[in-house]
């Protein structure tokens, strides 16, 4: 799908050199693997695993291996670890998604416009994001949260809301580059109207770059969701990984595999994530050879 | 030259105060979408059910008054330095972050030094060593490090080293109730230092260390290079001496636009090892419902990030020459 994106001048990778290309970068296959064993998680999680991530079905501190059936042992409640990992990945997954698409969403409409119309617009809506961007973005979503009480929806706003300056700021970029190219000021000279031009001319050219900044963004959304859970800001009906981490926490002396193990979990998601976003990377730009 | 650099200061300075003029404006408005003003909130803790008293505290507070009244007067008292009152600390918001952010500034210093040493020589070294096994080492060690929540390798370094070893204590500012002084304290604040630091420093240290790589990769191709090879210097002095000097830009651009980011990090830092700095004082607000507060750090925290930016920028006009402040 991604690979009939036009990229962003000359000349235009085929399918088959897209994933010629990404095939061949090892690193880039395992990120892609590690990323689909989460999703995997996240959509098979009841079939899965008979338990719910909240229910107590056995003695508390069972030990990974220590009881038949319960792979990754219970937590200081006694509820099944494995079943928590595998609803957590449904969060991290729903949250740094929807969070990165509000903000790429957000960021394209503001950093065309800013880009295209320049002038006060552009001066308006950069001062804004350098606004957003001065504030420190965790403390940002912290704020978020707390003031608009933890849900699934504050949670995604508020990552979005730290996100979508970055994306503005690279189509921002873009844009005014595209501008000036010629086939942008022939669609002017033929009186093409400027919604159409934005959305036919420039955006399509921006793809690239943005697909490549979204697949991190993604990453790191899921690492700010983990940690505002961590601090107990999260959705207090989804199981989420950092929330397991916060619970496990208070037995970090004695069974410190209660911690270890959603840590684990979402270090391996966000290095899956990473290598994909570098493999997109060196994919969509084949021109820009790996260092 | 000197009254240019002054100037440039001047305008930089004017608009952060414009910046923090707008973040205070939207701390306002967050302030006012929480269901309920601080009234409300004390009431419902003191149980109190008293309108009449409780419409005199409002007017007392100012909260009677119309919002935009209400937002002239928040930003006039920002303006002498007042952030408002914490009733949960009994003490100004100002001065009780104030209060605060020795602590972070320490901790944050520290591993910005101890991630930019050790990201310069790992990645000269990956660069050096380019696609051999040195190079393949480092750059999987920084993926991981790259990938791992912050607050978790908090935790799995307590385990290890506090836990398991008992090297290390596991948190705190320096030892409760020992009374040490001089250079005794010194020493345990130093104690009590290593991990959180440690810990705040990884993942930037995997950042700085694909950056130094990426840019002494590209340094290393240039002609004065091959020269001061040809004139016999060693491949290692070339890289640290000559090539080094050239490289180092892009992490210091680096430094500079993640303060913002390491200071929301050092939040989960502090939280991980009860470090009583800002971040620490942010999640304690939240809990408390002490919302003065919290939009105090958040503001404090942007002023921060404004001067800290503002000192970079000079820093790399000074180490390179041909960038003009303007």
């Amino acid at each position: 799908m991604l690979a009939s994106i036009p990229a962003s001048n000359s000349v235009e990778p085929t399918r088959s050199g897209f994933w010629r290309r990404f095939a061949r970068n090892r690193a880039a296959v395992i990120g892609l693997v590690l990323v689909l064993i989460v999703v995997a998680m996240a959509l098979l999680a009841p079939y899965l695993s008979a338990n719910g991530p909240w229910d107590m079905v056995q003695r508390p501190y069972l030990w990974p291996g220590d009881a038949p059936g319960f792979l990754l042992g219970t937590d200081t409640l006694g509820r099944d670890l494995f079943s928590g990992l595998l609803y957590g990945a449904r969060v991290s997954l729903l949250i740094g998604l929807v969070a990165t698409a509000t903000a790429v969403l957000i960021g394209t409409a503001v950093g065309a416009v800013a880009g295209y119309f320049g002038g006060w617009t552009d001066t308006i809506l950069m001062r804004l994001t350098e606004i957003i961007q001065t504030m420190p973005p965790m403390i940002l979503a912290i704020v978020i949260v707390a003031v608009f009480t933890p849900t699934v929806t504050t949670v995604m706003l508020a990552i979005a809301t730290i996100s979508w300056p970055a994306i503005a700021r690279l189509v921002r970029g873009e844009t005014l580059r595209l501008r000036n190219t010629e086939f942008v000021q022939s669609c002017l000279a033929l009186g093409m109207n400027d919604g159409r031009i934005i959305l036919t001319q420039i955006l399509p050219n921006c793809l690239a770059p943005v697909v490549v900044t979204a697949s991190v963004m993604v990453s790191s959304a899921i690492l700010i969701e983990a940690g505002l859970a961590f601090l107990g800001l999260s959705d207090p009906d989804m199981m989420s990984w950092g929330l397991m981490i916060a619970t496990g926490r208070e037995a970090l002396r004695t069974a410190w595999y209660i911690v270890t193990i959603p840590g684990l979990a979402i270090l391996f998601t966000v290095l899956g994530l990473n290598l994909l976003g570098d493999g997109l990377n060196d994919a969509l730009n084949p021109r820009l050879k790996e260092r | 030259m000197q009254s240019r650099t002054l100037r440039y200061v001047g305008k930089r300075l004017l608009q952060g105060l414009l910046t923090i003029v707008a973040i205070a404006g939207i701390n306002f408005l967050l302030l006012n979408a929480l269901p309920g003003d601080v009234v409300d909130v004390l009431a419902g803790e003191a149980d109190v059910a008293d309108i009449a008293y409780l419409e005199e505290l409002r007017a007392r507070f100012g909260l009677d008054q119309p919002l935009h009244q209400q937002l002239l007067s928040y930003l006039g008292n920002l303006a002498q330095a007042d952030l408002g009152y914490s009733f949960r600390y009994n003490e100004p918001v100002l001065d009780l972050v104030l209060g605060r952010l020795p602590a972070t500034l320490l901790l944050m210093v520290s591993a910005i030094i101890l991630a930019a040493f050790f990201g310069i020589v790992l990645g000269v070294t990956a660069a050096r060593f380019a696609n051999r096994l040195p190079d393949t080492l480092i750059s999987v060690l920084s993926l991981l490090a790259y990938a791992t929540p912050v607050f978790w390798i908090g935790l799995m370094l307590i385990v290890a080293f506090s836990i398991k070893l008992t090297w290390l204590p596991s948190g705190g500012f320096s030892t409760v109730g020992a009374n040490l002084s001089g250079l005794s304290y010194v020493a345990d604040v130093a104690r009590h230092m290593i991990l959180p630091t440690v810990t705040l420093a990884l993942f930037y240290m995997a950042l700085y260390t694909r950056i130094i790589r990426a840019s002494m990769l590209e340094v290393l191709q240039l002609d004065f290079v091959r020269a001061a090879r040809a004139r016999g210097m060693t491949r290692r002095g070339v890289a640290y001496a000559h090539a080094l000097p050239n490289a180092i830009l892009p992490m210091i651009t680096m430094v500079g636009i993640q303060v913002g980011h390491i200071l929301g990090a050092a939040v989960l830092v502090e939280t991980v090892f009860s470090w009583p700095g800002m971040g620490r004082l942010a999640v304690e607000a939240v809990f408390q419902r002490d919302f003065n507060t919290l939009l105090g750090v958040l503001l404090l925290s942007s002023v921060l990030v404004i001067l800290t930016n503002l000192i970079v920028d000079l820093v790399y006009a000074r180490l390179d020459p041909r960038i003009e402040l303007g």
